[in-house]
């Protein structure tokens, strides 16, 4: 990739979608994310919300990391990366990863997609390549950055099947989730993947950045027959808590980049103890790991909801009512199709075992003046928002 | 083929073989594997036309500690430290200082050196003496200690701040972490003195004398004193190797020769045993690595089955050679300006000043040799007159600084190197060059080929600071276990590092009984 | 305004006539100092006999003895600080050397200064301004260069321009530095303990240094070890491995000290200069408004209000005592003063070899004394520019112009330069650390000319022979050269340059041998060993004296801290309550 010796005079990159949000933003919300400038909110927040929980939500992810891992030793090296098993990993399939450092301690999540033999695409939320460089020593393996080659744009929403075949893309039906296929759009080449952060049935294109408006334009070009919304960060951030989805560096610290001690996290600890296989050989971590799995908890990220309407997302969470403290909310929203108040928050266990009344102790504004107020907390086992046509193939064409 | 023991230890060099020897002491069924031909490592023997004998690397050392003497039964097995020797310091106008274990003298020397010189001795012996907990056990951890390294620490912190009185006690903790130049310019005036003494602090690192550190370089070398004088390694008796074997062996321990591991064998995060370059399998309990631990644990296990940021760590550490060999069959006595037959007989060093070895230092930071260079001088058949066809002399020579990565390559380079080195001994001794009949010139490349050393590092890693104690050869693996569960190591590239001590070798092996991991 | 164009060579043999380019000598009758302090005295009204009187007498008045006789007043004391110059500041001093223009002409940025002691002397309030500099870059020798911008986005970009790998890399070596900076700082406003001893208050130092070191995991506290102990080329080597960004972060490691990007423990020195910040951004830099004087006119405005006196051109021939105690000073003018607490703010060598008969003194001390390692190896050129240069490797525009600029962009040439040091020469392809902050401060020069400081690293304490006049230009003359490679107009736009060596170091500010730290930062001389074992806790060998320089514990930059532990033990002698702060916790 090409910087130019005047990049200075831009602070903040453009995506190769970013024309069609400048057309569409009336709220004029931007943010940054990976030295790009993106919508946080384009039009209204609650409709590109509703968007993605009844309709279909587009959204830009050409941000997001992503890095080409190729040669002989790909696998064997992805293998000793992340925790999960992955010899089931087939070309045209995605996983969900994550990986360590040597203490056992999470660095990053990441979706894997296998492109063909030996060629595969790690697409993480933070910056990586330092790393995945250093876990490459002794392996041979080519890890190429392609996060300014590749333009990617995620298309969810009960309706998101139907906007895209109508859009143009055939044989999508066959797509299952966590599926990864190269497919055209028209006559452009598309690679398409059945995955989201949204907890809805929902699609991930990837393509080539020239090809990026033409793609965005076939989709908004079937608007008229289907409600398409651009989505902004704003409400992914809802979406995904309603999933239950973690976000590295907001509900937990990369373990490298973490300047105190004990302030990083375990797999345990978030709650994906399940994509852990001490089992499958060596891994970055295994040892560590194994140690904290002989041993009785220490802490976990939970899923709970909490009573009442009162918003969440800074609060302590109590063992009893002004009971000792033991936990805080990591990140939590009003979920207007649950009506609930949601949330997940690191709890610290006691002897191994999770308190069995929790409270939020909720500080909040009226009219500028602070209130604080205590809620009960009801602990979940599941995601708090999981349909039944997320899964469906073919989809349903609702 | 496969076979069953207990422990398996990679390389019968000297740590290897100390190693070896206390483990099968302790009941432990030992098979020693050489990739040579020959026990020895950087102390085996090797000959030039045949008739010409040499010591490998090691051209003198302090001999072993009474301890490991007893425990091995070493005199039993006819081991004596070889013939106590001084050190010339050469002079290019014949002004030789002779420097003792705690006399100077010479030519134009001060009346004030000569009395601090012993002072000096003194002091710096009392705080070798001091660390000794430290060295003489496996590092302690500074975290999640276990009684044995509180204990280490505890003795340690006694010596310093009891053992040592207060003032001394203040001295060392000025001194020990910084560069052995400015401590020598604050005792010393005479250049040749602090030359000599300096080139002793920093040969085989790559260090100069500003470099901090080398007052520890400086102690660590002084362990040895600790147990005797300077000593000649002269040759074809070997007298320690010789002596490590058939205690070894007669312990019950097997030494195979010949026999190169190909890698080391890991079942499920466990050492299992090795695998020989010519495919035969051995299993063992544990295996123990005298090799380098960068080798050890690069290439013998391999970075895919360590952690990713321990792999990088292996990957990063220090210890490029800067020292070569050059070994000279002469058809006569060569006549040394200024000194004695008799005199020849000692250790003859040029680093004339400190400055000198500072400049010489200079090259091979850039990946040059050195146009002056450090030389340490031995000509062992002044001691042993078997090592030369009659009336002939062998003369070997350490060359500092000479880099392993030279700029342009080695390939065309070797022959002016050594010529450069005759001619500047030629200074010194003018009939040298009439009397050579043949010569070798060992580069840290060929020392890494031929004694597959890692760069050709004699101390296979740097003894920096920072690659010290608790450090070294990394941390996760400083105790001589390693992540890799029944894998050890016990070279110089472990804790105390290297020199003929046979430190590593010894604590390796009693961390390996401490943890009963070969039962 | 008169011009110089052309031929630099001669402008250094300029006859008085020609335009003043020449640099600035000793010999000359002094410029009129910028900050006028005559009146300090004029406006005491005390009678002769207290004014001959003072609780207590600080020597020199540089930062650090400001900063103690600040907290002295502070508490209380009738306190006196005596300077031998006509202006106040030691090197914390911005003078008008060339009409029109302030030069800071020692030190010339500020981060190290603690926050804690500007709030506790309300430093604000008395005139003190710090703006955060914004970048620093490398020119390289092909024509490019790298910069380091304050937008966290331009700057990932211009790592990942330079190395895509570097950039990453980056986040890792932030965050390490970041948590050797937080163990570090915990230290920096308290008196090391003395291993010597074995009273209560050494132990509880002691367990509290223990503490800290707890808080780290194991292999963050060999990590830590590591860090200290290692060459900071080396050091980065663990995270980069573009050579110009190797080089532009090793810069900061050599900085006043005797020790090359090889050399161990200069890693260290990195964290000295980045444990600073401005408002939180560790490693921030930032220039005082009106130059580093400004520094000292804050703190001496703090000190007079609480009642503190100032006199200049005062210079101390001898720390008086009797028995075992001080008694006061003697001037040179043989004036004499007396106080029961002397304190000096000089270094540990000028203080006991200069200062004190050495019949009273404990002769192990003398002896550290004399050991006591104060190689200077910094040169300083502060040059009138008639306007700002132009750097044609820089992109029209472009920021990078005001912040620090430097001209070595591998660690082979950092080396070298310090290779020549060890021969004692200057530097052939010197590291230069280049700022213009007339860019920010039109304080400091008319408007539209520009005020621009070099700080030069090597500059040997003494070349062969010693240093003469021409020496001093000759080594200038490296430096301008070196700079007019990368900004042809350069040479045309210089209406004066003052040429400081060791030697005018010495001469004018009194840093022995002209180093910057008053002590070199090795581990021989830092922490309890600072500046002597056993003379740590900034006691002297006699009741009532005490240090309170750069040569004491944390050591030197313009951090204030020394002045600060200093006068915490004093008044802890003195049985006053503590004026001292805290140190500020992020925790």
């Amino acid at each position: 990739m090409k910087i130019d010796r005047e990049h200075f005079r831009q602070s903040l990159q453009r995506t190769p979608f970013h024309d069609r949000f400048d057309e569409k933003s009336t709220s004029e919300e931007w943010m940054v994310w990976n030295t790009y400038k993106v919508a946080r909110v384009v039009d209204k927040l609650s409709t590109e919300y509703f968007a993605v929980r009844s309709g279909c939500a587009v959204m830009d992810l050409t941000p997001m990391e992503k890095y080409r891992i190729t040669g002989k030793d790909a696998r064997a090296f992805l293998d000793r990366l992340v925790t999960r098993d992955i010899s089931r990993l087939r070309p045209g399939r995605v996983t969900y990863v994550v990986w360590c450092n040597d203490e056992g301690k999470l660095i990053d999540d990441g979706t894997l997609f296998q492109l063909g033999d030996n060629d595969y695409r790690l697409c993480v939320q933070h910056h990586q390549l330092d790393w995945l460089l250093i876990s490459a020593t002794g392996f041979d393996v080519h890890i190429e950055l392609e996060t300014h080659e590749v333009a990617a744009l995620a298309v969810q929403g009960p309706t998101s099947y139907a906007v895209l075949a109508a859009a143009g893309i055939a044989d999508l039906e066959g797509l299952k989730p966590f599926d990864a296929v190269a497919l055209r759009l028209k006559d452009i080449p598309v690679l398409v993947s059945r995955t989201g952060y949204t907890g809805d049935l929902g699609y991930e294109l990837w393509m080539e950045p020239s090809h990026a408006l033409q793609v965005w334009d076939a989709i908004f070009g079937v608007q008229g027959q289907y409600d398409i919304h651009a989505m902004g960060l704003s409400a992914l951030e809802m979406v995904r808590i309603e999933a239950a989805f973690i976000m590295p560096g907001f509900d937990f610290n990369t373990a490298e980049a973490t300047v105190r001690n004990g302030y990083d996290r375990s797999p345990y600890e978030v709650g994906l103890g399940w994509i852990v296989h001490l089992d499958k050989g060596h891994f970055t971590g295994r040892k560590a790991l194994e140690k904290e799995h002989s041993r009785p908890p220490m802490r976990r990220m939970e899923k709970i909801v909490v009573d009442g309407n009162k918003p969440v997302g800074e609060a302590y969470i109590y063992d009893g009512k002004n009971g000792k403290r033991c936990g805080e909310v990591k990140c939590g929203t009003w979920s207007p199709i649950l009506k609930a108040n949601l949330a997940l928050a690191d709890i610290e266990y006691r002897n191994g075992r999770l308190p069995t009344d929790l409270w939020a102790r909720i500080e909040y504004q009226r009219e500028l003046k602070w209130r604080s107020a205590w809620a009960a907390c009801e602990v979940r086992s599941k995601p708090f928002y999981d349909p039944e046509h997320r899964r469906a193939t073919p989809p349903a064409r609702i | 083929m496969t076979e069953r023991t207990d422990a398996i230890v990679i390389g019968a060099g000297h740590n290897g073989l100390v190693c070896a020897a206390y483990l099968a002491r302790a009941g432990i069924k030992v098979v020693c594997l050489e990739a040579a031909e020959a026990a020895g490592g950087m102390s085996a023997p090797r000959a030039i036309g045949g008739k010409y004998h040499f010591s490998g690397l090691a051209h003198a050392a302090y001999p072993i500690s009474r301890a490991m003497r007893r425990d091995l039964k070493l005199d039993q097995f006819g081991y004596a430290a070889g013939p106590a020797i001084d050190t010339v310091a050469l002079d290019a106008d014949g002004r030789h200082l002779i420097i003792g274990t705690n006399r100077v003298s010479g030519d134009g020397l001060e009346e004030t050196d000569r009395e601090a010189y012993p002072e000096f001795k003194k002091q710096y012996l009392a705080f070798t003496r001091a660390l000794r907990p430290l060295f003489d056990n496996k590092p302690p951890r500074l975290k999640n200690m276990q009684v044995a390294d509180t204990m280490t620490l505890g003795k340690l912190g006694w010596n310093v701040r009891l053992g040592l009185g207060r003032e001394s006690m203040y001295e060392f903790l000025r001194v020990a972490a910084i560069n052995i130049y400015d401590v020598l310019d604050e005792l010393f005036a005479d250049e040749r003195l602090k030359g000599a003494i300096a080139a002793d602090a920093v040969m085989g690192s790559a260090m100069g004398p500003r470099s901090p550190g080398t007052i520890l370089t400086w102690l660590q070398r002084l362990q040895g004193e600790l147990n005797g004088p300077l000593s000649l390694q002269s040759g074809d008796r070997l007298q320690l190797v010789q002596a490590l074997v058939r205690s070894a062996e007669d312990a019950g321990a097997t030494i195979r020769h010949n026999a190169h591991v190909a890698r080391i064998l890991v079942d499920n995060g466990k050492a299992s045993g090795v695998e020989l370059s010519n495919g035969e399998v051995l299993n063992a309990r544990i295996v123990v690595s005298n090799a380098d631990a960068r080798a050890t644990l690069s290439t013998l296990v391999g970075a895919p089955l360590l952690d990713a940021m321990f792999a990088n760590r292996v990957s990063q550490i220090r210890g490029s050679g800067v020292v070569a060999k050059l070994h000279l069959a002469l058809s006569g006595m060569p006549k040394f300006t200024g000194l004695s037959e008799k005199q020849l007989g000692h250790r003859l060093l040029v680093a004339p000043s400190m400055k000198y070895i500072e400049r010489a230092f200079n090259h091979c930071k850039y990946g040059e040799y050195s146009e002056q260079p450090v030389l340490d001088i031995v000509i062992p058949s002044m001691h042993n007159d078997a090592l030369a066809p009659d009336g002939h002399h062998v003369m070997s020579v350490n060359i500092a600084y000479v880099p392993y990565d030279l700029e342009g390559g080695w390939e065309n380079q070797k022959q002016p190197v050594a010529d450069k080195v005759i001619a500047q001994l030629g200074q010194y001794s003018p009939n040298l060059k009439s009397l050579l009949v043949e010569h070798e010139l060992l580069t840290p490349r060929d020392i890494e080929e031929q004694y597959r050393a890692v760069q050709g590092h004699w101390h296979h890693g740097e003894l920096s600071i920072h690659q010290s104690f608790m450090m070294r050869p990394l941390h996760g693996a400083a105790q001589y276990d390693t992540p890799i569960e029944k894998l050890f190591l016990c070279g110089a590239g472990c804790h105390p590092g290297g020199g003929l001590t046979g430190l590593p070798g010894r604590n390796a092996a009693r961390r390996i009984l401490e943890l009963g991991a070969a039962k | 305004m008169p011009r110089f164009a052309g031929n630099p060579a001669k402008a250094f043999s300029a006859s008085p006539e020609k335009p003043d380019y020449r640099a600035y000598t000793l010999n000359r009758p002094r410029p009129k100092a910028c900050y006028k302090v005559t009146w300090f005295t004029a406006n005491n009204k005390e009678s002769q006999a207290s004014m001959n009187h003072y609780d207590a007498i600080v020597i020199g008045a540089g930062h650090n003895g400001l900063t103690n006789a600040a907290f002295l007043a502070k508490a209380g004391l009738r306190v006196l600080v005596l300077e031998k110059n006509p202006y106040i500041g030691g090197a914390t001093v911005s003078r008008e050397l060339h009409h029109g223009w302030q030069y800071s002409n020692c030190s010339y940025v500020c981060s190290l200064f603690r926050p804690e002691i500007y709030n506790a002397l309300d430093l604000g309030r008395h005139g003190l301004k710090v703006i955060p500099l914004v970048s620093s870059m490398t020119f390289k020798q092909d024509g490019d260069y790298f910069g380091s911008y304050y937008n966290p986005n331009v700057r990932r970009r211009e790592l990942m321009r330079h190395s895509l790998r570097d950039a990453d890399a980056a986040i890792r070596f932030d965050a390490d530095v970041l948590r050797w900076c937080r163990l570090i700082r915990g230290f920096l406003l308290r008196t090391p303990p003395d291993p010597g001893s074995f009273r209560p208050r050494d132990a509880f130092e002691f367990a509290y240094l223990l503490k800290k070191f707890h808080e780290l995991s194991e292999s963050q506290l060999y990590e830590f070890i590591r860090f200290f102990t290692m060459p900071i080329a080396e050091y980065l080597e663990n995270y980069f491995e573009n050579e110009t960004i190797l080089a532009h972060y090793s810069g900061g490691s050599i900085i006043g000290t005797g020790l090359g990007v090889y050399s161990p423990g200069t890693a260290y020195v990195l964290l000295h200069h980045a444990m600073g910040d401005v408002d939180g951004n560790i490693g921030a830099w930032g220039f005082a408004r009106g130059g580093m004087g400004a520094v000292a006119r804050a703190l001496a405005s703090s000190f007079q209000t609480h009642g503190g006196d100032i006199r200049t051109d005062a210079e101390v021939a001898q720390i008086a005592v009797s028995g075992n105690r001080v008694t006061g000073v003697e001037l040179a003018s043989g004036e004499q003063i007396s106080a029961k607490v002397v304190i000096s703010n000089l270094d540990a060598k000028r203080t006991f070899i200069k200062l004190m008969d050495e019949n009273i003194l404990p002769a192990k001390l003398v002896e550290r004394a004399r050991k006591f390692k104060i190689r200077g190896s910094s040169g300083k050129l502060n040059i009138a520019l008639d306007g700002m240069p132009s750097f044609p490797s820089l992109p029209e525009g472009s920021p990078l112009t005001l912040g620090h600029m430097h001209f070595t962009d591998t660690l082979r040439r950092l080396e070298k330069a310090y290779d020549d040091w060890k021969e004692d020469r200057w530097s052939a392809d010197p590291y230069c650390d280049m700022l213009i902050p007339s860019q920010y401060d039109p304080s400091l020069a008319p408007p539209g000319k520009h005020m621009m400081t070099v700080f030069v690293q090597y500059c040997p304490v003494q070349p062969e022979g010693g240093w003469t006049d021409e020496k001093r230009d000759q080594f200038g003359q490296t430096v301008i050269d070196q700079i007019a490679d990368y900004s042809p107009d350069f040479k045309d736009l210089i209406l004066h340059a003052e040429i400081r060596t060791p030697r005018e170091l010495e001469l004018e500010e009194g840093l022995t041998e002209g180093n910057i730290f008053q002590g070199e930062l090795t581990f021989d001389q830092l922490m309890f060993n600072r500046p002597f074992p056993g003379y740590a806790q900034y006691r002297g060998p006699v009741r009532g004296m005490y240090m309170c320089g750069s040569s004491t514990h944390p050591g030197g930059g313009v951090m204030g801290a020394p002045g600060a532990n200093a006068a915490r033990e004093i008044l802890r002698d003195l049985r006053k309550p503590d004026s001292t702060p805290q140190e500020f916790s992020d925790d």
